[in-house]
């Protein structure tokens, strides 16, 4: 075979799997969207799942408060530290509690508080439903009668979407207030001029924007890691694969969001 | 009456059970039986509507269970239970809550109702008294034998068995085949059971389906079986290695393999 020949049938090789990766994620991209959708759709009709719904909120959104707080606490005080050192040489101190406020409720507050989730609340969900596959438990709702999406899907994806921009707005809470004590009782920033600047230059405009990451960033994290879960192969490796598949599609996709949000809120 | 017509699965280009014909008689024990990879358990869950198949038709009465509407199916589904071979009880519901979960799901009863309920039927499987315990805390029996106390919870009209016997000690094993009959009997239901329990199935079933690759290779009352003069079947029966069913499901020659695959020893003949 010649050397050009070889060349054509290694990039045909190439191209074909790339097309055929492409249509696969296209397809699992429509899945996951059907199936979640149709998950959500079954919250307008009876039986309501009230009960299942507020302990998946207690599960997913008290058991990761311990996370965010830390997560929100050492954010706070390292932006306040880097943000001094910065704004010292323009000698413009005083700006440190915009910086800080600014930084966390624009971004870091919405984008590592999903990080954090999807570690903690989405891989669980994921390896939950996934485990509940393997062992027959979803096969076995069926045959009692009771629709898995209704029961194991919607309380989670409603759950995560709710819980989100609650963590987000605790996470912001706590980071200012980190960055308030680093500031001012560890770097000698004025109080007063830190809180003036920070009520200042934060508007509504900067926190709208942030809650609506938030939510939107709730709303994916409850589809692909429930989907993961609901789609994983029913086996021990299977149910490992799809944990981890959640946790890297959910936080990339986090961030291509965030970009494209963020575009529209400047 | 649950009728099959051209019944087909296949899973990617694995046919899983070839187009095949199935009667199961109302109220009473029909045993699926066939070695492993048979088609059994396919068969069974294309029965209860878990799995689409690719091929045929399932009547319930007048009703296609492959037409009918998600809402309707779960309506059918109220009036059957099923006992899952790895028994698939709700891990994070302790025995009571599991033996309850289709009275709390279906029904208005109050939970005192329910609770007396709950009692008679882990009284029924021998476990009154565990109410509390967790399915992590049961051994393969005892979580067996909580799965058919909620397979049969709302004394449902059919109850569908997959392998309910598998991985039991004798004692546990004699037991569930007793329920199984008992529970049939007397509750007027109608008990499909895969099995590759060969005694098990022949002293509590009415009606014995056996399948081979997939398809239907002998059927009729555990008598007729006994005494079929089919091969196949007396070799199932007596779980004889040698016969027409081959042990080895390999289609090349094991010699071949050897001695021809790279990186394999070369036998010089």
């Amino acid at each position: 075979m010649s050397e050009l020949t070889m060349k054509q049938s290694g990039l045909a090789t190439f191209l074909g799997r790339l097309g055929r990766s492409t249509l696969r994620g296209c397809e699992q991209l429509g899945d996951a969207t059907m199936l979640g959708l149709h998950a959500l759709s079954l919250i307008f009709s009876k039986p309501w799942q009230g009960k299942h719904f507020i302990i998946q909120l207690y599960a997913l959104g008290v058991g990761s408060l311990a996370i965010i707080v830390i997560t929100g606490a050492f954010t706070g005080m390292v932006l306040a530290l880097q943000g001094y050192y910065t704004l010292a040489k323009f000698g413009s101190e005083s700006l440190l509690g915009a910086g800080v406020g600014m930084s966390i409720i624009r971004e870091l507050g919405p984008v590592l508080g999903a990080f954090m989730i999807i570690g903690r609340a989405g891989s669980s969900i994921t390896a939950e439903i996934g485990i509940m596959r393997v062992t027959e438990q979803t096969d076995a709702l069926e045959m009692m009668a009771v629709n898995p999406k209704r029961r194991i899907l919607l309380p989670r994806i409603v759950a995560v979407i709710l819980a989100v921009p609650l963590l987000v707005a605790i996470f912001d809470v706590v980071g200012i207030g980190t960055g308030y004590i680093v500031g001012v009782e560890l770097l000698g920033v004025n109080p007063g001029a830190y809180m003036a600047e920070l009520v200042a230059k934060i508007s509504m405009h900067d926190i709208y924007g942030g809650w609506v990451k938030s939510v939107v960033f709730g709303f994916l994290i409850g589809m692909i890691c429930t989907y993961m879960g609901y789609r994983a192969v029913p086996t021990t490796e299977g149910v490992a694969q799809a944990t981890t598949q959640a946790v890297v599609i959910s936080s990339v996709c986090v961030l291509i969001i965030d970009y494209i949000l963020t575009s529209f809120f400047l | 009456m649950i009728r099959a017509e051209k019944l087909s699965k296949r899973f990617g280009d694995v046919a899983a059970l070839s187009p095949t014909d199935v009667h199961i008689q109302s109220g009473a024990i029909t045993a699926i039986m066939g070695g492993s990879g048979s088609g059994k358990t396919t068969l069974l869950r294309l029965l209860a509507g878990l799995e689409k198949p690719s091929t045929g038709h399932i009547w319930y009465g007048d009703e296609d269970l492959c037409t009918i509407s998600d809402k309707r199916l779960y309506q059918i589904r109220e009036s059957m239970g099923m006992l899952f071979q790895y028994s698939a009880l709700l891990n994070s519901l302790n025995v009571y809550d599991n033996v309850a979960f289709p009275l709390h799901e279906h029904t208005d009863l109050d939970e005192a109702v329910i609770r007396t309920m709950v009692s008679m039927k882990l009284e029924q499987v021998g476990l009154r008294g565990f109410e509390h315990l967790m399915p992590s805390e049961l051994s393969g029996g005892m979580a067996k034998r909580v799965a058919f106390a909620r397979a049969i919870a709302m004394d449902p009209k059919i109850v569908f068995f997959d392998e309910p016997t598998s991985g039991l000690d004798p004692i546990s094993a004699g037991v569930i085949s007793t329920l199984i009959k008992d529970t049939s009997t007397k509750n007027r239901m109608t008990s499909i059971v895969v099995t590759h329990d060969v005694p098990a199935g022949l002293s509590i079933a009415d009606h014995i389906i056996l399948l081979w690759q997939g398809r239907i290779i002998a059927e009729g009352s555990p008598d007729e079986i006994r005494h079929s003069t089919d091969e196949r079947v007396q070799q199932f029966l007596e779980g004889r290695p040698d016969g027409p069913i081959p042990f080895s499901r390999s289609t090349t020659s094991y010699i071949d393999d050897l001695t021809h695959k790279p990186g394999t020893v070369r036998l010089e003949s």
